[in-house]
């Protein structure tokens, strides 16, 4: 978790050494938004496309539809056959991936700085001319099954984590897993994918982002020459949900063959928005970092070491996403230890920042991470890229990550304790165990025809 | 953060090459200008001036891995794992907050060749001088306390009971465990459960005084000082280390006499394949027609041959890759896969007409030119960040390449020819030979 802790520090928290670097903000006259940093440390560039779709956009029998379509943007347009994509990034020496999330779905390449256009020239034709032909999804929405049994089907602590999700969210979107259900995968058409591609698969409903040794303006030229020309798209978003509130905690095993229990705890959290005063998120995340910011913080020193109960003992709080979620408390119960002598330690813990104010220490020492952070995260023009695209794809404004390290510097002893006081309340808390079968059992856990039992 | 959040699903995974996994810098481009002196108790340094950012990364690489485990498995990964557990004046919480309070970022690690230990931390004087001191003590003086023994050996056997219900861990283990049967590199750095529980505090205490020393022990700086400051700094890092030795010579990793397969029960849905032997080492003359030979054969994502047989034309895996992660001693060539167990022996077919036709044949003109291209033309991309360099230079300092190493990588790639890769391949890579792990498909019957 000591590790996993940067993760999230490197993903938010260090949000604000954009100030550094100059940002520039474009919008073409078909609506594509075009942002630019430059960094001339290496002569490097890194190029992202961001589109505003993801799980989190999904309705029920489709679930996957966002991240089966991004496996099948290799697919082929008129101009460029199956494949072809990535020999030719490949020929000119760049790497690429793609990753879909509950809120956006992402395409990057990352070049030797000469070669921007070769990105930006297939970029914008597979933004609107996507062929999806059928025998290819036959054979990728296998392969993505596949990713589904790597990922989830065989991971006891994967798998809890889902069958979490599914039972702690009522309706928000998140309740779905990002790969998707099985039996969506299983039932899912090419034509589910075009409905998805025409409907969010505009230059209106995309960020492209460019970091590294580039000329803002030259970048702006290269982009109105090749996504220029593109067509908007009429976009209607995704319609709103709003989760009820939950009215007492639930509490779920998942029984799966695994050696040691998992543990996890998630309380309903408000995210940031737009306006100035919304302070709690950040409070919120002050507090995380509070109980799991490093190798000094609560969890470590005192159930890790200390009490010596827990072997691992974490928190995840996303300050930035499209939509409520949770503040998750996870962990694993040090050897002789149960799982519910976990719980009750880490709910102790959390009782103690309800009553007592958190030390000036422990604020000041989170506050040094964070102005740290931001001169860490200069090193790596793909982060750099990510949190712009983030920022801008949940809804948000690139700016925010200025703002980020003065907001979470502002945060208060109060302000921790009064989020705490107001959002870590049982009636909002879901509990998932996962407890271990015998590894030994002959019958397997994932049957990969999509039909499982429930812990 | 916290386990098994999967939040983000990416279009494919880069496999193997964590620890080891620096891919040989390729290079169209000049590598960075390395410094490299000895400090006055003989430990070496390598260091590279970045003043574009005001900050430091230090990497100490110790010959001090798995290899050097002996008869007690998992000693080296329990002695690096407990450095920060209490050192000089410090207890585990004081060193935590000493290095967090300055914002510094602390990491050691283990593998099979090396353990080390890592810190970024700004320039700022404050912070600088407080890094450098805390870590000064953790790699010369940390207490290994009966407490913290205790505590780290019992996390560490709670991890190999974790790896046990992966599937994925437990093939490589049994590849490894034969693939290098009798030498030094079979024994899992984890160790097992019977060894950590053997083990006294004295082993980690003796483990410490043999490799933790200034002659076993590669410093590598980026950041942005001057020679003079960096040069004061190597000195108070290691100043507390005793002179010692350099670690013997591990002995040679010699070829398994024949093939070998075992398929272990697992109840998963997926069968996870491996597949290889003993492939070659850092320096080894073979070196780059073979690394550039996997590069097309598996070790260039999805555009590689293998992805393009098993994923691109029948979807049988997600993720299939072949690597070389070449060590002091011959390293593994893996070639790895999962896939529904009902297709197990689908892909392993296509993996075996793949590899045996790529041995035979060797790579086509194209291929090779794909290739190179994208080796060459995407060096720029390795050493971008300080990050990169730091690492690089613990490599090259640990393996004793020579200091033009990323200078000339590329010159040496485009030399190599399409018969070079084949010739290496048919001399050094031998099918029949090859260990096969497969773990999956509890059930006895085949599944689905």
């Amino acid at each position: 978790m000591r590790k996993a802790i940067w993760i999230l520090f490197l993903l938010f928290c260090s949000a604000s050494a954009l100030a550094a670097g100059e940002v520039h903000e474009y919008r073409l006259d078909n609506g594509l938004k075009v942002i630019v940093k430059e960094d001339h440390r290496a002569p490097i560039v890194v190029s992202q496309v961001w589109y505003k779709v993801g799980s989190s956009y999904e309705h029920r029998g489709i679930t996957g539809v966002s991240h089966v379509l991004e496996h099948m943007m290799f697919k082929g347009t008129h101009k460029h056959p199956p494949g072809e994509f990535s020999r030719i990034i490949a020929a000119n020496g760049g790497r690429e991936n793609a990753f879909t999330g509950q809120d956006y779905t992402a395409y990057f390449q990352t070049l030797s700085r000469d070669r921007l256009e070769v990105s930006f020239e297939m970029e914008a034709d597979r933004m609107r001319n996507l062929l999806l032909p059928a025998d290819e999804f036959a054979k990728e929405v296998e392969v993505v099954k596949e990713e589904r049994r790597l990922r989830t089907e065989d991971k006891p602590t994967s798998l809890t984590y889902e069958r979490f999700n599914a039972v702690a969210y009522l309706s928000s979107p998140y309740r779905n897993p990002v790969i998707g259900w099985m039996s969506d995968l299983d039932n899912m058409t090419v034509d589910d994918l075009r409905v998805w591609y025409r409907r969010w698969y505009a230059p209106n409903n995309a960020t492209l982002v460019v970091v590294g040794d580039v000329e803002p303006e030259a970048v702006l030229a290269l982009a109105k020459k090749h996504f220029g020309p593109l067509k908007p798209e009429r976009i209607d978003g995704a319609k709103p949900v709003r989760e009820p509130e939950q009215l007492g905690a639930i509490r779920l095993r998942v029984r799966a063959p695994a050696r040691e229990p998992y543990l996890l705890m998630g309380y309903k959290t408000p995210v940031a928005g737009k306006t100035a005063g919304d302070w709690e998120p950040y409070a919120l995340e002050m507090l995380a970092a509070v109980l799991d910011g490093g190798a000094s913080a609560r969890f470590a020193r005192n159930l890790v070491r200390g009490r010596e109960i827990a072997v691992s003992a974490g928190v995840d709080y996303s300050v930035f996403s499209r939509l409520p979620g949770m503040l998750l408390v996870a962990g694993s119960p040090a050897k002789g230890h149960t799982v519910e002598e976990l719980e009750a330690a880490l709910q102790a813990e959390l009782e103690r920042i309800k009553k007592e104010l958190v030390d000036e220490r422990e604020l000041a020492r989170v506050r040094a991470q964070v102005i740290a952070a931001k001169v860490y995260e200069r090193d790596s023009v793909f982060y750099q890229a990510m949190q712009i695209g983030t920022l801008e794809t949940v809804g948000l404004d690139w700016r925010l990550a200025d703002e980020y390290v003065e907001r979470l510097k502002a945060v208060t002893a109060e302000q921790v304790r009064a989020v705490a006081r107001k959002y870590l309340v049982d009636d909002h808390l879901t509990v998932a165990v996962l407890e271990p079968l015998p590894m030994e059992s002959k019958q397997p856990v994932g049957r990969s025809g999509g039909e499982r039992h429930d812990g | 953060m916290v386990n098994g959040l999967q939040r983000v699903v990416a279009r494919f995974l880069l496999p193997g090459l964590v620890v080891f996994g620096l891919l040989p810098a390729p290079a169209a481009w000049a590598g960075p200008k390395i410094q490299t002196w000895e400090t006055a108790n003989g430990a070496k340094v390598l260091f590279v001036e970045a003043p574009e950012l005001p900050m430091v990364d230090v990497r100490l690489v110790f010959d001090a891995g798995s290899a050097r485990d002996g008869d007690k498995p998992g000693l080296a990964r329990l002695t690096a794992g407990l450095l920060n557990e209490g050192a000089g004046d410090w207890n585990a919480d004081q060193l935590a907050e000493r290095l967090e309070n300055v914002g510094a970022r602390f990491g050691a690690g283990s593998a099979r060749d090396m353990a080390w230990v890592s810190v970024r931390t700004l320039t700022d004087p404050k912070a600088l001088d407080t890094a450098l001191e805390t870590v000064a003590a953790i790699i010369a003086r940390p207490r290994f306390e009966a407490a913290d023994f205790n505590r780290v050996r019992k996390a560490m056997q709670i991890g190999l009971r974790r790896s046990e219900q992966d599937p994925g861990s437990v093939a490589s283990k049994a590849f490894y465990a034969r693939v290098f049967k009798g030498h030094p590199y079979a024994s899992h750095p984890g160790g097992t459960q019977e060894s950590l529980a053997a083990m006294t505090r004295e082993d980690v205490v003796a483990m410490h005084k043999r490799y933790y020393v200034a002659r076993n022990v590669i410093v590598a700086i980026v950041g942005a000082l001057g020679r003079d400051q960096a040069e004061e700094m190597a000195g108070r890092l290691t100043r507390d280390l005793a002179e010692g030795e350099h670690a013997p010579p591990l002995p040679p990793v010699g070829l398994p006499e024949k093939g070998w397969s075992k398929h272990i029960p697992f109840p998963s849905s997926q069968s996870h394949i491996l597949a290889g032997q003993p492939g070659m080492r850092r320096g080894d003359p073979d070196y780059i027609p073979l690394y550039l030979g996997n590069h097309i054969l598996g070790g260039s994502g999805l555009v590689s041959l293998l992805s393009e047989e098993v994923r691109e034309k029948r979807g049988l895996s997600y993720s299939v890759y072949s690597y070389f992660q070449p060590m002091r001693r011959k390293g593994a060539f893996v070639i790895g896969a999962q896939t529904k167990n009902a297709q197990v022996h689908e892909a392993l077919e296509v993996i075996w007409s793949t590899l045996q036709d790529f041995i035979t044949k060797g790579p086509t003109q194209e291929q090779l030119t794909a290739s190179k291209q994208n080796i060459t033309g995407g060096f720029p991309l390795r050493i971008a960040s300080n990050k990169d360099i730091v690492e690089y230079l613990g490599l090259i300092g640990f393996y004793d390449l020579p200091l033009d190493y990323l200078d000339t990588f590329v010159d040496k790639i485009n030399a190599v020819t399409a018969g070079q890769i084949r010739d290496a391949f048919q001399r050094r890579v031998h099918p029949e030979k090859f260990i096969t792990i497969v773990v999956g498909n509890g059930q006895e019957a085949p599944a689905d």
